[in-house]
């Protein structure tokens, strides 16, 4: 492991004056959450872990990353229809903070969805998308001339181009959380969530909802919904976020009548692969209806951001 | 006047370093905790925290069902071996590296998907300098490609 050295500063002063103002300015210090937060049981907990509980410094809620996205996508059955991405012609068309952060977000998941059904020159094309979001919302070096280079030049080599994707995605992301700027990088999230969700929804168009794999994998976005409305929630108080919150919010009733239902959790372990299974069946419900409101909703919310 | 550049010196170490301790620590998680993640596709997303002796933080995630993820947690070395438990949605303990020689490491498949939380922990260990303010925890997903 490589030595990192943090506040090596030798004076006493100033490394309390430092600790302070490390401590106090994380950049998205959240406010102590009860346990609610996780729908938890409280009958169900030993008491070591009940006072873990709800005393972190720091919380993250973690959405699906457009990459992640994309692999979903493919693993359920989806195959690629270059007509559902956003055209790379509007990059035009967004010159606020809000519209190049939901594009970015979108424009990325376009490129992964392109990358992981290797449409190469679809890929370069998206990435050059994505860099004018990025540039546009002054994220430096996140996508520079050197990233479009790496990737023209590892077009046929799948794993670099998806390390030059998820390398991307981490330095937006990052660039804009240490830049004191979390909401425009909760925006990105969501631009790109919802981008997974049109691409999926209208894949599977008018097919049966019933044994369709790509069905299931939209139902199960309400988990990672719950998850969406409290990273928006962390930052309400910002104009942008405040913006796309109407939207979101709406899509809440729909989720709500989806039902999904999971057994206990029984980790094993696999001494041979060192992968657990963690085995557990869960059901879902959901009706034609319900999956078409769903489906529109997503349609107009996505034409939205990308309007 | 020595008073004055001292103090100038200080509100400017101040205003800058909170940056260049962020900047550090996706260094830090680019490079060190990302590599554990291999031969996981890292999913992109960058979780980082400035954490102390004595500090927590929590992540929550949504995982898919059929899909082969790893977790990687590391901390930077001027603080102990970080503890991280994986906890499900009824509170169950799904794993904990404490038990695992803490391991920075833990790979899973799901048969349904399922919400989670990761709780990390920068543990209280004796024989460590007193004067210990601080260093990086990173947290990061690895997926395979189906």
């Amino acid at each position: 492991m490589g030595k990192k050295i943090f506040l090596s500063i030798p004076v006493k002063l100033i490394a309390i004056f430092l600790a302070a103002v490390m401590f106090s300015g994380c950049a998205s210090d959240k406010q102590r959450r009860t346990d609610e937060d996780f729908g938890l049981d409280s009958t169900e907990i030993s008491e070591d872990l009940l006072d873990d509980i709800g005393t972190a410094k720091q919380i993250f809620y973690s959405l699906p990353s457009p990459l992640e996205t994309a692999m979903l996508l493919k693993s359920a059955g989806a195959t690629y229809n270059e007509e559902l991405l956003n055209p790379v012609s509007n990059t035009s068309n967004y010159t606020t903070n809000r519209t190049m952060a939901l594009n970015l977000g979108i424009y990325t998941t376009d490129l992964s969805f392109a990358s992981l059904f290797d449409q190469t020159q679809t890929s370069i094309d998206y990435m050059n998308a994505a860099k004018q979001m990025a540039d546009g919302l002054g994220i430096l070096d996140a996508i520079d001339n050197n990233t479009i280079e790496r990737l023209e030049e590892n077009i046929n080599n799948r794993d670099v181009i998806m390390d030059i994707i998820s390398e991307t995605i981490m330095s937006s992301s990052s660039f804009l959380t240490e830049n004191e700027r979390p909401a425009l990088a909760s925006i990105v999230l969501v631009g790109g969530w919802i981008e997974g969700l049109y691409i999926a929804t209208s894949l599977v168009g008018d097919s049966p909802i019933e044994d369709n794999k790509l069905v299931e994998r939209i139902v199960d976005q309400k988990l990672s919904f719950e998850w969406v409305l409290k990273l928006l929630e962390d930052n309400q108080d910002h104009p942008d976020v405040i913006a796309i919150m109407e939207g979101i919010n709406d899509l809440k009733s729909t989720f709500d009548k989806i039902t999904i239902t999971t057994s206990k959790i029984q980790p094993v372990p696999d001494e041979e692969s060192n992968v657990t299974i963690l085995k557990s069946e869960s059901t879902i419900r959901i009706t034609p209806a319900i999956f078409n409101e769903l489906s529109e909703k997503i349609r107009t919310l996505r034409q939205n951001f990308i309007s | 006047m020595k008073r004055i550049i001292l103090k100038i010196v200080v509100i400017a170490a101040v205003a800058f370093v909170p940056f260049t301790l962020n900047a550090q620590c996706k260094g830090f998680a680019k490079k060190i905790c990302k590599v554990e993640l291999t031969p996981y596709i890292h999913d992109g997303n960058y979780h980082a925290a400035m954490l102390t002796i004595g500090e927590e933080a929590e992540l929550y995630k949504t995982f898919y069902s059929d899909t082969d993820y790893r977790i990687s947690v590391c901390g930077s070395d001027e603080l102990p071996d970080i503890e991280f438990r994986v906890i499900d949605s009824d509170r169950n303990v799904l794993y904990t590296n404490k038990s695992n020689d803490y391991s920075r490491i833990w790979d899973f498949r799901l048969e349904a998907s399922q919400q989670l939380k990761i709780f990390i922990l920068v543990p209280a260990t004796e024989g460590l300098p007193e004067d210990i303010l601080g260093g990086c925890v990173a947290i990061m997903f690895g997926f395979k490609e189906k």
